[in-house]
């Protein structure tokens, strides 16, 4: 759609829509801008026509220049392959905007982050407690991600109000943020009622280390070491989705060979993570010899990164304008060699897991999600795709993966199993992903080209493994970043969880949450 | 069954599996670790871990170091669910604000003697993340920290190799 289209769709749907202006910068991304009175009619209407959840929504502090606080909601568009988003400028003596949470249910968590980053409050919010700044121990007033934040100033601490349910034989259980396993923080409060939860409520935050404040006023070069560390087992995609972002600003068209390149490690990030769930899920359900057989083919993975790259975790390969480590006939011949082995274990693992009864039993029908809620919370990725929703960037926004014949993975029962078929299908379509992408790789290709450094902003986005690593981006002239806005698919995906397990007893907690396993330090930035 | 068996006996021991040199290295590692640990912690030596805001991917390591193919326990150092079990405190993470109640509340909970060892660069001083407004930057800062595994993150080799010469000296 170009903007008249798009322009003209909302105004179908919202008769007295008036834009302030209006541009197509790339050619996936539309901008919109539109009064403080105008903009939650407009994010509604585009939520219903798209149809969109809000993939994103946030804040930008522009006083020192424009004199304003901006917010951006973005939506995508998978019909027409692209992304639009709404922007409104509000002044900095009054700062609040019309609350869009109760009527689009994604946007609650990102207007709970704009107030508590910045200040600006979303009126009309059913809740606004803090998400990542503990009210125990950050004093209220204070929001780091306003430019003129220095140090955090004294003041009220107060205690987090956890939602309570009450009633006969109604117990809390606590959990959490140290755990017995070698995972990440996060408190966990269940209701139970006898055997089953009837409330999870999670708390997260834990983990928070003030990401994005740390990305402005760096280099492109060194923000994409620092991305990432954002998610350390999604390390590619997150710089893959940096490195788009600023590639599109600074107007750079990377080399056939970088393309294909990056997809080949953004699919092997894929399998080695899908495989370690599978092993994670075996586990939790008390499986322990496949467990240890899918840690073992997890390791094969990454050592075989580690030879391919220097990297069990694939950092240090992308880089602004294509990539620093180039695949040559050696290491293309050692990954398919390698992958040969790998499809023949992992499909022996596979057997072992649906040839146990009992196993499968266990996973059939737990931690169901359905897919309504699943829409309406605006799930994303994998977890989404288990319940039935076709979502998946590669799909929508195919680049190499159109000649490559991309499918789609789907499940429609939203349960443990579901989401265990998905992890496999995919595991197995990363394999042929990549066998075809290493195929097109021409001897001394290109690999990188250079940059011009410029002011500007874009979006970056990429399919993770856990589903869409979106990266907002601002520079200045110098190249330098001015705000850099994160979303994992955790974010978002969280709430899932929190519905998945209604119902289900606690001993199948740790299922349910291998099952999703979102990631703290994406959620928590 | 059938299917796990067969694949047991075809798998064979799988610590055997990987690089020549690298299984070499590890076995001699870990026989003097494992002798070492029976002398001087009556067996076995308990680990508990703390992840105090890390990305994740030094979790994944030790995690990794626990696998069939590094397979940690053999040498006598196990992980435990519960700090009170533990001989040390294993600290991931630049020490998030709202994470350092809790690190000092495992610390506190554990037995004497105990010792704290931290992983990874983050750990250490904060890493990247180090000017962060919401990090303490570095567990040395809150706890007495007698050893320190480098690394972003230390491979499980590493993590194995600096234990040791940790525990030999
Ligand atoms: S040291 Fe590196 S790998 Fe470890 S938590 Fe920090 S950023 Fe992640």
């Amino acid at each position: 759609m170009d903007i008249p289209t798009v322009i003209a769709r909302i105004r179908n749907n919202f008769p007295e829509f008036s834009e302030l202006a209006s541009a197509q910068n790339y050619a996936d991304e539309l901008n919109i801008k539109v009064s403080p009175q105008d903009f939650k009619h407009t994010c509604l209407a585009l939520h219903k026509i798209l149809p969109s959840p809000v993939m994103m929504l946030f804040a930008q502090d522009e006083r020192a220049g424009e004199g304003i606080f901006r917010i951006n909601s973005v939506f995508v568009d998978f019909k027409n392959k692209e992304w639009v988003m709404v922007s409104m400028d509000i002044p900095p003596e009054n700062p609040c905007f019309d609350s869009l949470a109760k009527s689009i249910y994604s946007a609650s968590l990102f207007e709970r982050e704009i107030w508590e980053m910045f200040g600006v409050e979303p009126k009309g919010h059913p809740d606004l407690r803090r998400l990542r700044l503990h009210d125990e121990v950050w004093p209220k007033g204070n929001y780091p991600l306003r430019k003129d934040f220095q140090k955090v100033e004294p003041g009220d601490l107060s205690d987090y109000k956890f939602s309570r349910v009450e009633g006969e034989g109604i117990f809390e259980v606590p959990v959490g943020p140290v755990h017995a396993g070698i995972i990440g923080p996060g408190h966990f409060r269940f209701s139970v009622a006898g055997e089953p939860i009837i409330s999870l409520e999670t708390r997260l935050g834990f983990s928070h280390r003030g990401v994005e404040k740390i990305f402005e006023g760096k280099s492109c070069l060194e923000a994409v070491r620092i991305s990432e560390c954002v998610s350390g087992d999604a390390s590619f995609a997150h710089s893959l989705a940096f490195t788009q972002a600023a590639e599109k600003i600074f107007g750079i068209q990377i080399p056939a060979a970088a393309a294909y390149s990056r997809a080949i490690f953004l699919e092997l990030e894929r399998m080695y993570n899908h495989v370690n769930d599978l092993g994670g899920i075996a586990l939790d359900a008390g499986f322990s010899f496949p467990a240890a057989y899918a840690s073992v083919i997890k390791e094969v993975i990454l050592q075989l990164n580690a030879r391919l790259s220097g990297s069990r975790y694939l950092r240090k390969i992308n880089a602004i304008g294509g990539i620093s480590i180039g695949l040559d006939e050696t290491k293309k011949q050692m990954l398919l060699s390698s992958l040969k082995e790998l499809k023949r274990d992992f499909k022996e693992l596979v057997k072992i897991l649906y040839s146990s009864v009992s196993f499968m039993d266990r996973i059939d029908t737990t931690g169901v999600l359905r897919k309504k809620t699943a829409e309406d919370l605006g799930v994303t990725g994998l977890v989404a795709r288990a319940s039935g929703i076709p979502t998946d960037l590669r799909k929508y926004f195919p680049g190499v993966y159109k000649e490559a014949k991309f499918r789609m993975a789907i499940q429609e029962s939203g349960d443990v199993l579901a989401r265990l078929r998905v992890r496999i299908f995919e595991f197995e379509e990363s394999c042929r992903l990549i066998e075809e992408f290493s195929g097109k790789l021409i001897k001394g290709e290109e690999i990188k080209v250079n940059a011009e450094l410029k002011g500007g902003s874009a979006l970056g986005y990429t399919e993770g493994w856990r589903g869409p690593v979106l990266y907002w981006l601002k520079t200045d002239t110098r190249g330098l970043v001015t705000r850099c806005k994160i979303v994992d698919p955790s974010f978002l995906n969280w709430q899932g969880l929190s519905y998945a397990v209604l119902g289900n007893i606690i001993p199948d907690f740790p299922l349910c949450n291998k099952s999703f396993d979102l990631s703290y330090s994406g959620n928590d930035l | 069954m059938i299917d796990i068996l067969k694949n047991r006996i075809l798998k064979g021991i799988v610590t055997r599996q990987i690089e020549p040199e690298l299984a070499q290295e590890i076995e001699a590692v870990g026989a003097e670790l494992r002798s070492l640990i029976q002398q001087r912690f009556g067996r076995s030596l308990h680990l508990r871990e703390v992840d105090t805001g890390s990305c994740a991917a030094c979790e994944s390591e030790i995690i990794a170091a626990n696998n069939p193919i590094y397979d940690l326990q053999r040498f006598g150092i196990n992980f435990t669910a519960s700090p009170r079990h533990a001989d040390a405190l294993l600290v991931t993470g630049p020490v998030s604000k709202n994470m350092l109640a809790a690190l000092k509340k495992t610390y506190a909970a554990m037995p004497e003697p105990k010792f704290v060892v931290t992983c990874g660069d983050c750990a250490l001083d904060g890493g990247s993340f180090k000017d962060s407004y919401y990090v303490e930057g570095g567990v040395k800062k809150i706890l007495p920290v007698v050893l320190h595994i480098p690394g972003c993150p230390p491979s499980p080799l590493v993590i194995i190799k600096t234990l040791l010469a940790f525990l030999v000296a």
